[in-house]
């Protein structure tokens, strides 16, 4: 079959099974959804529809990004508009089977909305639905979507991530069958006309990478996709990957042909199981559909793509380190210049780019440049996903045009913070970026402004910290992390970030010293300076924001022996407040370490030599809020 | 402005760097000071302790050690940023380093110490940071050194000697962050790694992580040769009384540049080993009994005085030995004894080297330099195992790597080399001839060979023409089980490079059709023009430290020294002129010829210097019942070896520490011996002994020598090649032979101009495949090579004297691929018998895949294993060189 039949084809599969009499239900099976039980749900509904001997397709598909709803699916009948359900159980599972797949009921109690038939096959874009039941939404009116213009993620959650002509009935490798029609300087023109800078962090326009490289005279070339996300709190990729892997691939081939190389690698780390599968799949399939091989669909360009299981070493994000991961060594960076589009992998010229970027190239080549490129501000064309976590309600993926303010984004489609408490600080651009005030709220999310403010946009991490969060237990948490990560190749990065968690650890502990807060600053400029790698030179980052911007957090710790946000336990304690304790005992009988005392019925009293700050009492105590923590610790 | 220069400035201060050079090596080499750590004039630079940095026009910190200066630039080495950046590195260093440095092996060479010196770091400015000292076990499982982890800075440098110089990588990073350390492979202790001991890494280590055990100053040291293999490395002897007590490297010797082996480094210990022979030994009733000098000289010159008839006496010369000892010996058999029956192992080894080299282009030894090695374009390496025979040699290729060369390996055994290989061919062993005239029949073909270079410089090329006709490429597939492709590829990569060398060693020789191996090599090389030139060549690797010198010195049946032939009268006429005597116009016999005799009964009288026959030959029964059947046997050396323990009377030798003398080793280099202690107990030279022998035989000139530098004097006057070979030319600097007088500089690469042959011309040798001579069969169904491996010398008497070598290496295994050992049901490391029809012995079995099906290998070091007793003694027909490399054997498990 030519390739045109067979999208053809795809297109007909994909439409019959939406409109057919048998139902369909979609259960959003990526990593997020499956840990928030979608095999369960799906177990369950096979299980019903087998005992009663009913008719339904069940399809895993991706994830839409609404974590905090999970387990999510979809279900579609004929006549009806595609129905989300959210936060399935077991038992409602049971019943949407009974009441709306074998029945008339949809149930319309546990959905958060809807999409036409339509649009559900022709691609969902930017939000704009009607309202077909009463109460239920239409999904992308829902106030964390409809800010949202989902082009990266457009088919995640819509198709099966295993089959691969779901993703031709989306479109696509039509970007891909495009680009082999064009000369290589002409791909790189389009790139370079949606003005796409690299999706990986630091930003780097992706045309110009490209052209070092297919410029260079070099007979063999590479080109790699880094899939290696390791920032705490980022899922940006990973998502995307079990949602819609051919995206990524597409984006490979194109670039492999734009800059004229024969093997594609993606490095992707082991803990990413189910990503690493779906690629594996996908990659099989792309095979036995001739786009990978020898003469791909008769344009004389060869390619093959492998897959390189990294052992999940942050470092290895950092392009020469990854270079080395692959060619079987440690994975440590080397000085650059040489930049890889110089001297590469195995010595050769060779570009790496991001997933985003890749499915970024997949949907200009589709869509055309002037579609991605009409979203966004000056210098920052085009979407971007980003990972909500922390302390904000709604948690999960976007994907927002660049420039966005971090309060629309935190309050508009993040819903602000959990339990409406008061928002103290963003952290973005994972270990390697900073942590923003309140006062930046404002500041639009662009690769410019936000190293402006102090931080990097990185690959899109955004994690939320509220009231009760401490800011130099934050610096701290981000340094032990790099401090683990670090290579250990240079000098200031392995001891210095070592020097510098000590030097937390004590702060946090009531040990810390009044120089320290010189020393810090001494430290962190030096390790800036000195280090060799982009892990090392930002890994300060966090301290130096948050000394900026919580100076009296530290001067309190360090000055009072006082913890402000109340979290570092060496300096808090757990104290009765008579006025409210019942006496109820509650906290008495689950203290592990017999601290409380007191009659029943009468106040009882922390013996503080003998807490451990363990927080049993003050969980115990939720209905009196009796319990209160305190700092400085009561001595 | 030369183009070779590169104009710049460090802190305005103008300075030249040569071109190739860093930032951080101009700055050194002009008196600059920039504190570095990880930095290593012979590594490749890494950029990781970050204390070079420097600052470049446009404020970027950029590493002083791996960038290079371009024309104009200006760097500064302080600047506020810079000196924070680098003093902050440098405080914590120190705040993580054990600081114990009064009792640290390595106070006063410290280059951390130099570093805190240099920023001043003191307590005050120290003050606030938190130290944090590891707690790592030291790992002292090696004999040798001990590494401890708590003092290393993380430099790397142990690292990339390791794999980069020595391409044994032992030792990488392990674990991420602070604990980050330098770990063998999977963290186990360094005496059950891949390490071989090498001691290189102790030599780079810039602090104290790395030190040997033994740690004592010495009160002096004396610049000499190393004693052990054919590459002759410059060794530092240390002295301590009259007792040596360290070795290290000569970073000025223009071969090994300060690098050694773990034999050079460490296993001097046999020098005062209280097993060394140290009073003449006479056997009375079986037992031996000490005598004294005078007694011991009088038995010997009263025994011997009954066998200078005829050819009833015979000696064989040692390679261990110096020039000296071995000039002497020979002039005594031919002198004292009336005959030329004096031979040296090189009969065992690299004989079908100097028979078919001096036939084709008119000497044996190696025609070019190993100080070339390093700038090749193109090395192939034959039939040798340069990492466990020659190790210095073999960092010399890896050098040559890391500089771009090429490397075609040819070996059956999948080498350590092989890794490095941008080819490696692994034929079927004993088919090398078809394999390198295939090679030339590609050349041919595809017209690739030097025509000028043959039609000007060679002859008899129709005859090889001739010969190649006949020779079928499908054949040549079959034979050697090589695909053809992969032979062409070789041929084109050799044929291909401007220059091109030849190495290699025993795989060549040590067949029953050893010189037609070589003939073939020859061939080679002579049909591009790789001969006469610079990085090219055909470089038979020499074994042992003086087997050269020993062959030089005419410890050959056929030749006088400096290879004049004792057939010629013109040369009889010489040395009889020069040593008052009638000589024998009679070739001697050859080293099997002599066992023979002596089993026969002929040969009743023999003497052997410095070798242990009963050992390190074949079929070593054969050689006991020879030498028991002898009337009487000599053996002089500096232990009472299973060939000593045979002898009616011995003489305690002097070891090389103790003499001095000289050696020539594998590239035609002689180099100084000196003394750096006084024999051993009432040990003697060797030179001494047969003197003093000589004079007891009624000698009134000729042996009066008092200094091993007459001997040397009296050689230069007789062997034109050792014409210049005098001490007081070789006190500074060695010279390769042909050096003619003291003013001549001696001979780097032969045959540049005319080959030595006795039509100037260099000669073509037609060939035809012939086959090992025992092949295996149902009942021998495997074929055992033989080698050596790093950790011992031949038949181990200096290295396994010392415990710890034997705690490196003790029994020799059998190798053997891990599908064969399935076949038997071994699993590693069991004992099993190897049998081959001349004897049985038993050996541990390692399961690699170093051998491929159905070749097993042994070394043939340890005197318990024993290997040679089961070693074929089949021969060339030339040189009557033993086939070590190939015979049929069975394995059985036990």
């Amino acid at each position: 079959m030519n390739f045109n039949d067979l999208i053809k084809q795809s297109k007909a599969e994909y439409r019959n099974l939406i409109n057919n009499e048998t139902p369909v239900v979609m259960i959003g099976a990526a990593t997020c959804g499956n840990s928030a039980g979608a095999q369960a749900i799906k177990t369950t509904m096979e299980d019903e529809l087998q005992k009663n001997q009913g008719e339904c397709k069940i399809i895993e598909v991706g994830c839409i990004g609404l974590c905090y709803e999970e387990p999510i699916i979809t279900i579609i009948k004929k006549g009806s508009p595609a129905i989300f359900y959210r936060q399935l159980t077991p038992k409602k599972a049971k019943k949407l089977i009974n009441s709306y797949v074998l029945g008339d009921d949809p149930l319309l109690e546990y959905a958060m909305g809807t999409v036409s038939i339509k649009q559900f096959e022709e691609g969902i874009g930017e939000g704009h639905s009607e309202t077909v039941f009463d109460g239920v939404p239409a999904l992308f009116d829902l106030p964390v979507l409809k800010p949202q213009v989902r082009r990266i993620l457009r088919n995640c959650g819509f198709t099966d991530p295993t089959n691969i002509k779901h993703y031709l009935a989306k479109d696509g490798y039509t970007g891909f069958l495009k680009a082999i029609k064009l000369k290589p300087d002409e791909i790189i023109e389009q790139v370079k006309a949606a003005r796409l800078r690299g999706r990986g962090g630091a930003g780097f326009p992706t045309w110009l990478k490209w052209q070092l490289c297919m410029e260079s005279e070099s007979e063999t070339k590479y080109l790699i996709c880094n899939a290696d996300e390791g920032d705490p709190g980022a899922f940006m990729n990973r998502s995307l990957l079990e949602s819609d892997p051919h995206s990524v691939l597409e984006g490979i081939l194109i670039a492999g042909y734009a800059i004229g190389a024969k093997v594609g690698y993606i490095y992707c780390r082991t803990e990413y199981p189910l990503a690493l599968k779906r690629l594996k799949n996908a990659i099989i399939q792309l095979r036995e559909q001739g786009l990978l091989g020898e003469d791909i669909l008769g344009s004389g360009f060869d390619f093959d793509i492998q897959i390189k299981e990294g052992a999940g070493a942050f470092v290895c994000g950092e392009e020469t380190a990854l270079i080395a991961s692959i060619e079987g060594k440690r994975g440590m960076p080397r000085t650059r210049p040489p930049f890889p589009t110089t001297s590469g992998l195995w010595g050769e010229p060779t570009v790496i780019n991001n997933v985003e970027t890749m499915a970024s190239v997949a949907l200009i080549m589709q869509k055309g440049p002037e579609l991605f490129a009409d979203k966004g501000i000056e210098n920052n064309r085009g979407t971007k996903t980003f990972s909500l976590a922390g302390q904000i309600k709604n948690t999960g993926l976007i994907e927002v045009p660049l420039g966005k303010t971090l309060r629309e984004v935190i309050y508009d489609i993040g819903g602000g913070i959990k339990e409406d408490k008061k928002f103290k600080a963003v952290q973005i651009g994972g270990p390697s970026g900073g942590c923003l005030p309140e006062k930046f709220l404002d500041t639009s999310i662009d690769y410019d402004s936000l190293v402006g403010a102090g931080a990097i946009m990185g690959s899109g991490g955004l994690v939320v910290m509220d009231d009760d969060n401490c800011m130099v237990d934050v610096a701290r948490y981000f340094l032990e992390f790099v401090q683990n990560e670090s290579c250990g190749k240079c000098v200031p990065c392995r001891l210095g970030t070592r020097q510098m968690l000590d030097i937390l650890t004590d702060i946090t502990k009531g040990e810390g010293k009044d120089s320290d807060e010189n020393l810090l600053h001494q430290l962190a400029e030096g390790i800036r300076a000195a280090s060799l790698c982009g892990l090392g030179q930002t890994a300060p980052n966090p301290v130096l924001t948050t000394l900026r911007f919580f100076e009296d957090e530290y001067k309190a710790h360090i000055q009072e022996k006082k913890c402000p946000a109340r979290e570092c336990k060496s300096l808090t304690s757990f104290e009765v407040d008579p006025q409210l304790c019942t006496g109820c005992m509650l906290c008495l009988k689950s203290c592990p370490v017999e601290a409380v005392t007191g009659e029943k019925n009468e106040v009882h009293h922390i013996d503080q030599d003998k807490c451990i700050q363990c927080g049993t009492c003050f969980d115990s105590c939720y209905k009196s809020k009796a319990i209160n923590r305190v700092s400085p610790k009561i001595s | 402005m030369s183009e070779l220069e590169v104009n710049f400035t460090i802190d305005g201060l103008k300075i030249k760097a040569k071109k190739g050079e860093t930032i951080l090596q101009a700055a050194l080499r002009n008196g600059i000071y920039i504190p570095h750590l990880c930095y290593h004039p012979h590594l490749k630079p890494t950029g990781s302790c970050r204390l070079c940095l420097v600052e470049n026009e446009e404020s970027r910190l950029i590493t002083s050690c791996e960038n290079q200066p371009t024309e104009g630039m200006e760097v500064s080495t302080t600047s506020p940023k810079l000196d924070n950046a680098k003093i902050t590195v440098a405080r914590l260093l120190v705040a993580n380093h054990q600081t114990d440095c009064l009792t640290c092996a390595q106070d006063n060479q410290c280059k951390l110490q130099e570093i805190s010196s240099y920023f001043g770091i003191d307590e005050k400015n120290m003050d606030n940071l938190r130290y944090s000292i590891t707690d790592i076990p030291i790992d002292d499982s090696n004999p040798f050194l001990k590494r401890n982890l708590n003092k290393c800075v993380l430099c790397g440098i142990c690292v990339r000697t390791c794999r980069d110089r020595l391409g044994v990588s032992a030792i990488d990073f392990g674990y991420r962050g602070y604990n980050t350390r330098i770990s063998t492979f999977s963290d186990g202790p360094l005496l059950e790694s891949n390490c071989v001991s090498c001691g290189e890494c102790v030599v780079a280590c810039p602090v104290g992580a790395l030190v040997n055990n033994e740690n004592q100053k010495p009160d002096r040291e004396v610049k000499t040769t190393c004693t052990y293999c054919g590459v002759g490395c410059g060794i530092y002897l240390g002295v301590r009384g009259s007792k040596v007590i360290s070795s290290r490297g000569d970073p000025h010797h223009p071969l090994s540049k300060g690098n050694l082996c773990v034999k050079g480094r460490y296993a001097f210990k046999f020098i005062n080993n209280p097993d060394r022979l140290t009073t003449p030994l006479i056997k009375k009733n079986g037992d031996f009994v000490e005598a004294s000098w005078d007694e011991a000289l009088e038995f010997a010159a009263e025994k011997l005085s009954g066998y200078r008839e005829g050819y009833s006496f015979a000696a064989i010369s040692s390679a261990r030995c110096t020039n000296e000892d071995n000039y002497l010996l020979q002039k005594f058999t031919r002198v004292m004894m009336g005959n030329n029956n004096v031979d040296n192992s090189a009969r065992s080894c690299h004989a079908p080297s100097v028979a078919a080299l001096a036939e084709t282009l008119g000497s044996g030894a190696m025609s070019n330099s190993i100080d070339e090695i390093e700038d090749s374009e193109c090395l192939f390496i034959i039939g040798t195992n340069p990492t466990q025979s020659y190790p210095v040699l073999s960092m010399r290729i890896m050098d040559a790597l890391a500089n771009g060369a090429k490397l075609i390996v040819v070996d059956p055994r999948d080498i350590e080399l092989a890794e490095y290989a941008d080819l490696h061919i692994q034929h079927n062993p004993g088919t090398d001839v078809v394999l390198i005239m295939g090679m030339i029949k590609i050349i041919l073909e595809e017209n690739l060979q030097d025509q000028e270079f043959i039609d000007s410089r060679c002859e008899n090329f129709e005859q090889l023409l001739e010969s190649l006709e006949k020779l079928d490429l499908d054949y040549v597939e079959q034979i050697t089980g090589v695909n053809v492709d992969k032979i062409k590829e070789a041929a084109r990569m050799y044929a291909n490079s401007d220059a091109a060398a030849i190495f290699y060693s025993l795989g060549i020789t040590e067949h029953s059709h050893g010189t037609d191996n070589v003939f073939a090599l020859s061939n080679l090389a002579l049909v591009t023009g790789n001969i006469g030139k610079p990085l090219a060549g055909i470089n038979p690797i020499r074994g042992q430290n003086n087997v050269q010198g020993s062959c030089d010195m005419g410890c050959l049946p056929d030749v006088f020294p400096g290879y004049q032939k004792v057939e010629e009268k013109e040369v009889r006429h010489k040395f009889q002129k020069a040593w008052n005597t009638e000589l024998s116009p009679n070739k001697g016999m050859k080293m099997p010829e002599m066992m023979e005799s002596a089993v026969k009964g002929d040969l009743k009288a023999m003497y052997i210097m410095g070798e242990n026959p009963v050992h390190s030959e074949p079929d070593s029964k054969n050689i006991v019942d020879a030498l028991e059947n002898l009337d009487f046997l000599i053996v002089q050396d500096i232990f009472l070896t299973e060939t000593a323990m045979l002898a009616d009377l011995v003489f305690p030798g002097a070891s090389f520490a103790e003499k001095d003398g000289t050696f020539a080793n594998a590239d035609r280099r002689v180099q100084r011996v000196r003394q750096a202690i006084k024999p051993v107990g009432d040990s003697k030279p060797d030179w001494q002994i047969i003197s003093e022998l000589a004079q007891k035989m009624g000698a009134s000139t000729g042996f009066n020598f008092t200094r091993g530098e007459e001997v040397a004097a009296e050689i230069a006057t007789l062997a034109p090649i050792y014409g210049g070979m005098v001490y007081h030319c070789l006190e500074d600097e060695s010279r390769q032979w042909p050096c003619l007088s003291d003013e001549h500089v001696g001979t780097p690469i032969l045959h540049q101009d005319v080959f030595a042959t006795k039509t100037g011309k260099a000669k073509f040798i037609p060939l035809h495949y012939r086959p090992p001579a025992e092949l295996p069969d149902e009942e021998y169904p495997l074929v055992l090579t033989t080698g050596r491996i790093i950790y011992h010398y031949h038949s181990s008497t200096m290295t396994a004297a010392d415990e710890s070598m034997k705690k490196l290496y003790d029994l020799d295994p059998v190798e053997m691929n891990p599908s064969d050992a399935e076949k038997l049901d071994l699993v590693d490391g069991e004992q099993v018998r190897v049998i081959s029809r001349r004897g049985e012995i038993r050996a541990p079995i390692k399961i690699t895949e170093r051998s491929p099906e159905s070749l097993v290998f042994m070394a043939f070091h340890s005197p318990e294993t024993k290997t040679n007793l089961i070693t074929s003694s089949a021969c060339d027909p030339v040189t009557k060189t033993p086939e070590f490399k190939y015979c049929a054997v069975r394995v059985e498990k036990i």
